[in-house]
């Protein structure tokens, strides 16, 4: 029987770039930016490396295929580099395929590597991007906030929420985000705002408004992992090991039968019951000391609060009214700004999470900082509400 | 006997007012004043002459295909493809199947008439039912009274032996190089010539002797003519020839002119499915056709006519209308004036014509599956049953959505990504049968959406590959008719 992942991994050393419009950087360039801090704080050589995960999703637009971008950027010596997409849940699977390369023994030390470069498109907003050939002969003419916009009448109709009640839930959490993002050097969006604006801004697909959509940005992070054994030989003292990583995949049920009610993911209720149970938590809301979910837009956000068992079903909008994951509240969510704020470099965006709270739990988090943290979470999902990809980590001090 | 066994109508719900055009266009031509009344149907972006013809099939068989059908026609001088049979994708969007005799009947305003006669004639040698639809989306300059009479729509006529509803009398022809107007190959644009002379020389001389041989052949007198169908935008056209062959004044048919104008080849279907919806049994029709020459039909209306299944027609086509006062909207649907789509509108659109050819029943034919094992009805049909308490494999059946009742889960209207007529609705739409589908909505307005509202699957136009002259089809939900 499986035994799962808990605290076979640890964290070596991380590293993330700035995040934003970097009009005057390359893909590699982001790359180095990151790893480049990664590999100090890891406190091993390049050539230690012994397989490697890249993941990048919208290629296209910047390095194209395969896992020869990462090897070249960073001149790697021949060694395994494997590219890996899933949507924008691509940075989680190089952080898995990582983990599980040192967990199973066949790597002492890996490397999980994310970048996207999304800004060479000449327009804002995600870029246009191939859907597959048949695919794109049926699928509706939908933006990413035009499909997850759909959240939100369907929270509202199985709730009983009015459209004012949620929009100020959600507006509440785009208010948070950007509190934290301005405290976040990294950050792409450092702006504090108020209700006000989020709740007067243009209409990009209703009921989201341009606040409850997250940055489009330029960015790189990065992950050397390795076993906590081989970290202490390596002179690390205070260890981030992994406790729970998760992924559930859509198989057509919220697309095609009707069992599902859109107004929640599927598959992030069954990866965070994996999570949660891999890690050996039984109380989440208790246990949890912050997360970074995957707030593409607010709505997902707080849909999310609630698949990851965190405020009760129909609840999370009140939680967040409440203050409760504010940076001051009992769970701190989007503690770093999020992909609100810090931004949103599809590839890069698990690894991000990751980095935030690999940071907080070494208390290296400088005004962001809270108050004894024990475990982190991160929430990384990609596709549309009704066919996506939904990711779990956790990841926590090393008590062995 | 044979005649016509079911009729049906389609006209697009958008109807721009003809003052719009005025206000536009009057400080350029001060005549188009006088065209000023009324208003003329206008095809949404997505909607062109194979939709309109799909709408006037479907009304027209109300949802039931009969077994005997043998052949389809499709009649209209702009069909979306020269090269691609355009009935071929209407009878794929019926679902009629593949044993069948489809035909185009093009390049005059006449194909729908003499496509009748034809059809007729065709039907005793088939033995079994013909398909007939005509529909007409015609491109327009800007301040021209062609734009102000011209109007989209089509129509349909079950064309057989059986249950008879008009039985056919006879029909006279008359091929006549008479260039009112033409249409160049590769030309967007209609050239005509003085309409003084088109009446004159043209209606006033050419019709009347094949109307009054129609008449002699089939034994009957003009004055027994109970409805005179006979499309013309010059004013009081069909009543100067009634009154030169003793047809009474009364029994001239309103040519529409007011609701929705002229749609071309199909209007003289239109206008005879009209009057079929208004007629009683025993009347006489005198249904002609104009361009470069005439057709003249004769049809009985018979007892047939009070039991044929109710169905929307023309008449419930031009009762679900919407004003349109924005004349910019209607160059821009109909590409007369080119928008700034924008760069997030440069998506290669290129069709895979093989993977069409592979999913043409679930693309073109909306046809899903449904599970023999559990009765899960689903869309797409897979190979795999998506109940998650099944999952058998291999052990769907075809199933049809197209007419089947939805109700909208979730919407949104988006703002981002490009669409011709923004926002962009779409929504997750739910079948009552079972089965969903993240579907784009059309023919819904700003505010006009609603969780849980009834909606109806149309046949529309996803998207142009102008790159490549291809137009791609797929289903999309539009508001379902009320009551």
């Amino acid at each position: 029987m499986a035994t799962g992942i808990r605290d076979k991994v640890a964290i070596l050393g991380m590293g993330c770039s700035v995040f934003g419009e970097r009009w005057d950087m390359e893909a590699d360039d982001l790359i180095v930016e990151a790893f480049e801090e990664c590999l100090k704080d890891a406190g091993i050589e390049r050539n230690q490396i012994d397989a490697a995960w890249f993941s990048t999703a919208i290629e296209e637009v910047h390095v194209g295929k395969s896992g020869v971008p990462l090897a070249v950027a960073l001149r790697l010596p021949y060694i395994p580099v494997t590219r890996v997409e899933n949507y924008c849940a691509s940075g989680t699977e190089s952080f898995r395929g990582a983990v599980y390369a040192v967990a199973s023994g066949a790597a002492d030390i890996a490397l999980a590597a994310g970048v996207e470069k999304l800004k060479d498109t000449g327009y804002g907003g995600l870029p246009q991007r191939g859907r597959g050939v048949l695919n794109s002969m049926y699928w509706a003419n939908a933006s990413a906030p035009g499909s997850f916009a759909q959240l939100a009448t369907a929270y509202q109709t199985k709730h009983g929420v009015g459209r004012d009640e949620l929009k100020r839930a959600m507006a509440q959490i785009s208010v948070k985000s950007h509190a934290n993002g301005a405290k976040n050097p990294k950050a792409h969006l450092r702006k504090e705002i108020d209700i006000d604006t989020v709740l007067n801004a243009p209409m990009i697909a209703d009921p989201l408004g341009l606040f409850d959509c997250c940055g489009v940005s330029d960015g790189s992070a990065c992950a050397i992992v390795t076993t906590p054994e081989i970290a202490r030989q390596l002179g690390k003292k205070d260890l981030v090991s992994v406790k729970a990583l998760q992924l559930a995949v859509s198989n057509g049920t919220e697309a095609s039968h009707n069992s599902w009610d859109g107004s929640y993911f599927m598959t992030t209720r069954k990866a965070a019951e994996r999570a949660y149970k891999e890690a050996g938590i039984e109380k989440p809301r208790e246990q949890i000391s912050m997360f970074e979910c995957h707030d593409c837009f607010s709505i997902t956000e707080l849909v999310t609060m609630e698949d990851l068992y965190l405020s009760k079903e129909g609840e999370a909008w009140k939680d967040v009214l409440d203050g409760f994951y504010n940076a001051d509240g009992q769970i701190p969510c989007q503690i770093d700004g999020g992909l609100k704020c810090f931004g949103h470099p599809i590839g890069a965006s698990g690894l991000r999470m990751l980095y935030e709270m690999y940071a907080q739990l070494l208390g290296r988090a400088d005004k962001r900082q809270l108050d004894e943290p024990r475990l982190g979470m991160t929430h990384n999902l990609g596709g549309f509400p009704h066919q996506n990809v939904s990711s779990v980590a956790i990841i926590g001090r090393y008590e062995g | 006997m044979v005649g016509i066994t079911a009729y049906g109508g389609y006209v697009p719900r958008l109807r721009l007012q003809r003052q719009a055009i005025v206000a536009a266009n009057g400080w350029f031509n001060a005549g188009l004043k006088a065209y000023g009344r009324g208003e003329r149907s206008m095809c949404n972006w997505d909607e062109d002459a194979l939709t309109m013809a799909v709408e006037a099939g479907r009304d027209c068989l109300a949802g039931e295909p009969p077994e005997d059908l043998k052949a389809v026609f499709l009649a209209s001088t702009t069909l979306p493809f020269q090269d691609r049979q355009n009935s071929g994708v209407l009878a794929t969007a019926l679902s009629l199947g593949q044993s069948l005799l489809s035909l185009d009947l093009t390049s005059s305003r006449r194909a729908a008439t003499s496509g009748l006669v034809t059809a007729l004639n065709a039907v005793q040698g088939l033995g079994g039912r013909a398909l007939l639809v005509a529909a007409e989306h015609r491109r327009s300059k800007a301040a021209s009274p062609f734009e102000m009479m011209s109007g989209d729509g089509a129509a349909a006529l079950l064309l057989g032996a059986d249950g008879v509803i008009a039985e056919y009398l006879g029909a006279e022809q008359a091929a006549v190089d008479f260039v009112d107007h033409y249409r160049g190959q590769n030309e967007a644009f209609d050239y005509a010539w003085e309409e003084r002379w088109i009446r004159d020389e043209g209606y006033l001389k050419i019709v009347p002797p094949v109307i009054e041989a129609a008449l002699a052949a089939a034994g009957i007198g003009a004055e027994a003519v109970d409805r005179f169908v006979m499309p013309a935008t010059i004013r009081n056209l069909a009543g100067q020839v009634a009154r030169r062959v003793g047809i009474k004044p009364e029994a001239v048919v309103d040519n529409l002119q007011g609701v929705m104008g002229d749609s071309g080849a199909a209007h003289a279907l239109v206008m005879l499915s009209h009057t079929l919806e208004e007629a009683s049994p025993g009347e006489i029709i005198l249904l002609v056709g104009w361009g470069q020459g005439a057709d003249a039909i004769l049809f009985r209306t018979t007892e047939a006519l009070r039991t044929l299944a109710p169905r929307r027609g023309v008449k419930g086509s031009l009762a679900r209308r919407k004003e349109e006062s924005n004349y910019a909207k209607f160059l821009s649907f109909n590409n007369i004036v080119e928008m700034d789509r924008g760069l997030r509108s440069e998506v290669d659109k290129q069709t895979a014509l093989s993977a069409l050819y592979r999913n043409k029943e679930m693309l073109i034919g909306m046809i899903g599956g449904k599970c023999r094992i559990c009765g899960t009805v689903q869309f797409p049909k897979s190979n795999v049953c998506v109940n998650p308490n099944c999952g058998e494999f291999h052990s769907q059946d075809d199933h049809p959505f197209a007419d089947m009742p939805a109700r909208v889960q979730s919407w949104t209207a988006d703002n981002l990504t490009f669409s011709l007529d923004p926002p962009q609705h779409f929504g997750m739409v739910v079948f009552e049968e079972g089965g969903r589908l993240m579907a784009d909505l059309t023919d819904v307005d700003v505010g006009g959406v609603e969780v849980g509202m009834p909606m109806r699957m149309v046949f529309r136009v996803k998207e142009h590959d102008n790159q490549r002259g291809f137009t791609k089809y797929f289903w999309k939900a539009a508001p379902a008719p009320s009551g």
